[in-house]
């Protein structure tokens, strides 16, 4: 639709961002933080036994969080394991994504005590929550493609400081879940 | 007195739950000889061994199929090595702490399963000590295995062991304060939110006995 | 505010200078190292590392490529799980209880349910059906836990085929759990007085062509490893520990085994009905990295042996109950594929609501408060894929456990790490880690 139909066939018209986005989602590294459970089945996932994610290109994990772009925090994080966690997240060079997956990655789980964190993103920016107790390896790989296509929508330069200021200001009124009335109204 | 089956009122017969979660474990008294199976063999045994024998085991239980020495803490080390070298009790499973806050100058216990692999056959060590005074030696010189254990039962119950190599908290962070497994340390869960309402978290629900 | 910058080459510590080291800075950190004139360092393999089972932190004192000290730093996994249960009943417990041991659920399982049978008094009372498939299903999780291994073993000391063979079988195992208990991991499948629900319809057919495809697949790995000289160079002689240092550290499994001494308490100490089953207890007396390698190899053909015998029980006890007789702790087990999933069958329903007062009354029971059970201590151990997994269960008389103490296998295995790999070079301290097979789940609850 537009100019591409009229200009001599050859030609492909698209944008820097979606250049950009599409170019990123489809060379994501994994770094290795695989904790418990969770972390078998990213195995599962990873192995290309059954579940193959070498088909996005993503079978490499990276042990350094320097050349890793996604982080999936597989498996519960305990208070001891947090700091690790955000110095993992802080040495891992922008753009950035994390997976919290499973139930004790994105809100604590099973697990409301002393001992672990109630969701990752008490200590790291979230981009996908999969929920699951494990997820199974589809279910993995299903976040794994929501997060490709957020990727490739995501801004840059002015339009991504613009819309970061819009999601501040959305998440800044934004009624807390608390007040909400859901099914109680 | 032990409970058995689930009906009929017991304590006051509030049956609403709104009572809180009160534990209270029964009581048991030492068990009258014979003891049945190898047991008589092992208390004879050891009884021979170790002249000191009535004054050191408080108590002898067995329940389920199952011997537990009560053994006083000063003389921990000595019964071990007895039970080590003479009875062949070789391996000790480790050390698992229990705490009962109504048995006042008993509260924590130190659990010790041992087991002896040349004649097939399982014991039980349980040492009690005050909360004022929670020191148990430690049985690292006879079985080094219970190294890692004895830091984990420091870690979660605050019992010290007396000439432990290195007694450091090994499970929570190095300076986490509180010790987290005692009945009065609280549970620490947060209220789960939903839209509108939260859910306590465990410990603070309503409990049926 | 002191700013932590995530991406500085070294930071003053009060134990010494604390360098991090990113990649393509090789040359700049000798230079500091030179001119600190220390020789000895002090390595940490972080929590976070590819080659360490799970969140093991090991910190080394090197000399050059000799290890001179390792220890090992757990707990970063703690869950307070034991904590956990004494606030939940009986039965609830099998869930949290599932996920210490990640790699080997059914086991935990098994030991906790086998303890409160105790407790109980009723281990006689648990249908023989229930018993046969408790066999079986562990038997199938012993194959996916050395599956994973064998896998993760070989691909740390850099064989990455054997890693996918590997996890292929593993899926084989996955698919028939799936099939049994609907769920691939942590099941929550046994339950205290039996299993939760009986084999479905053509399980015992499917699981016999999983069997005889799995006995034709392991020889895959067989073939690529055993024998193999460079498998060979890395793992014999590597990770010493003889009898006497097996016994005073409290370590069982495979790694007591391959001091040549055949423990198995599956043998030694039945439970479950073992000492109806024929197999062997797979020994190895080099007391290294190999031996612990061949062991579990040849345990997964003792447990296919095992499987074989279960389902021929299996086909003879067909129909029987799967759930102890006593309806006050009977989880009332009789489920089927509703709508929206996994309900209660509509026989069920019409019986307690229509035909049975009592049944519905144990029914409400038992979901809401749970069953009691004597005041008492038990300690019951089984044969884990890592050794012997013994479950320390108190109760007062209640319906929640008062104490709920397990004796993990991998516990007492790490603490072998110092004694295998002082005096060795940093690349056989991998193989053995991956030869205690640890499980950080288990190692921290």
């Amino acid at each position: 639709m537009g100019l591409e139909e009229k200009i001599p066939s050859g030609f492909l018209l698209t944008t820097v961002e979606k250049l950009a986005g599409y170019m990123r989602k489809n060379s994501l590294w994994p770094a290795t933080f695989g904790l418990a459970c969770c972390a078998i089945e990213m195995m599962a996932v990873g192995s290309a036994a059954k579940y193959d994610i070498s088909r996005f290109g993503m079978e490499v994990f990276r042990a350094s969080p320097r050349q890793a772009d996604l982080m999936i925090v597989a498996g519960r994080v305990s208070n001891k394991m947090a700091p690790v966690l955000r110095q993992i997240y802080d040495q891992m060079s922008a753009p950035k994504w994390v997976i919290a997956m499973g139930a004790c990655a994105s809100s604590g789980g099973m697990f409301n005590n002393y001992a672990i964190v109630q969701g990752v993103d008490h200590v790291v920016p979230v981009d996908i929550y999969l929920p699951g107790c494990p997820p199974r390896p589809e279910m993995l790989m299903d976040a794994i493609l929501k997060l490709h296509e957020k990727i490739y929508d995501e801004k840059l330069g002015t339009n991504r400081a613009q819309i970061i200021k819009e999601v501040e200001l959305a998440a800044m009124n934004a009624k807390p879940t608390i007040q909400m009335k859901g099914l109680l109204a | 007195m032990t409970d058995s089956g689930m009906f009929g009122a017991r304590g006051t017969g509030d049956t609403s739950g709104y009572g809180g979660l009160v534990r209270t474990p029964a009581a048991t008294g030492s068990s009258q000889r014979p003891y049945g199976g190898y047991f008589d063999e092992i208390a004879d045994d050891l009884e021979r061994a170790y002249p000191e024998f009535s004054l050191a085991i408080e108590r002898v239980v067995v329940d389920r199929g199952e011997l537990t020495l009560h053994v006083k803490r000063e003389k921990l080390v000595e019964v071990a090595m007895i039970l080590r070298d003479t009875l062949k009790f070789e391996m000790c499973m480790g050390v698992s702490g229990v705490h009962y806050p109504q048995n006042t100058d008993r509260e924590l216990v130190a659990v010790y399963p041992l087991l002896s692999m040349t004649n097939n056959r399982r014991i039980r060590l349980e040492v009690s000590v005050p909360d004022s005074d929670a020191h148990i030696p430690s049985l690292v010189e006879v079985w080094a295995g219970n190294n890692w254990h004895e830091r984990e039962t420091f870690d979660m119950f605050g019992i010290i062991f007396d000439g432990h190599p290195g007694l450091t908290r090994i499970l929570m962070p190095d300076d986490w304060a509180g010790h987290p497994q005692r009945k009065d340390y609280a549970l620490g869960g947060i209220p789960v939110e939903y839209k509108g309402a939260t859910t306590p978290p465990p410990s603070d629900r309503r409990s049926y006995k | 505010m002191t700013t932590f910058d995530p991406y500085a080459p070294s930071r003053e510590t009060t134990e010494g200078t604390v360098f991090s080291v990113t990649g393509g800075d090789w040359d700049a950190l000798v230079q500091e190292i030179g001119s600190t004139k220390e020789e000895r360092v002090v390595v940490n393999m972080g929590p976070q590392h590819p080659s360490t089972h799970g969140v093991l932190r090991l910190i080394l004192e090197l000399e050059g490529e000799t290890v001179t000290e390792v220890r090992c730093g757990v707990g970063y996994l703690h869950t307070g799980i034991e904590k956990n249960m004494e606030f939940r009943n009986w039965t609830q417990g099998t869930t949290f209880v599932t996920r210490m041991d990640y790699l080997g659920p059914i086991f935990n399982e098994t030991a906790y349910c086998l303890a409160i049978e105790k407790l109980l008094g009723i281990t006689n009372d648990v249908p023989e059906r229930a018993s046969v498939i408790r066999v079986m299903m562990m038997e199938l999780n012993r194959i996916s836990s050395h599956m994973v291994a064998l896998g993760t073993g070989a691909l740390e000391l850099g064989a990455i085929t054997p890693m996918f063979f590997a996890f292929r079988e593993r899926e084989i195992v996955l698919d028939l759990f799936e099939m049994i208990s609907g769920l691939r991991m942590n099941m929550a499948y046994i339950r205290p007085g039996g299993v939760q629900q009986d084999l479905p319809e053509g399980a015992i057919p499917k699981i016999r062509d999983a069997v005889k495809l799995m006995r034709k697949n392991f020889k895959d790995n067989t073939s690529l490893l055993v024998g193999n000289s460079i498998w060979l160079k890395r793992t014999q002689g590597i990770g010493y520990l003889d009898l006497a240092g097996a016994t005073t550290l409290g370590i069982t499994g495979p790694v007591l085994r391959s001091t040549g001494l055949p423990w198995d308490l599956r043998k030694v100490q039945p439970y479950c009905g073992y000492e109806n089953y024929n197999f062997d207890v797979i020994t190895a007396d080099t007391c290294d990295v190999y031996g612990r390698f061949l062991i579990r190899m040849n345990e997964l053909e003792q447990s296919l042996r095992i499987i074989e015998q279960a389902l021929d029980k299996l086909e003879l006890l067909e129909g029987a109950p799967v759930m102890v007789a006593d309806k006050k702790i009977a989880w009332p087990a009789q489920l089927a594929l509703g709508s929206d999933g996994l309900g209660n069958s509509l026989n069920h329903i019409r019986e307690i609501m229509g035909t049975s007062m009592e049944s519905l009354i144990h029914h409400f029971k038992l979901v809401t408060e749970g069953f009691h059970v004597p005041a008492g201590q038990v300690y019951q151990a089984v044969e884990s894929p890592r050794g012997e997994l013994g479950a320390h269960v108190v109760s007062d008389g209640g319906t929640r456990p008062y104490r709920m103490h397990f004796r993990e296998p991998s516990f007492n295995n790490l603490q072998a790490t110092s004694a295998m790999s002082e005096g060795g070079m940093i690349a056989d301290i991998i193989g053995a880690v991956a030869s205690i097979d640890p499980v950080m789940g288990g190692v921290d609850r």
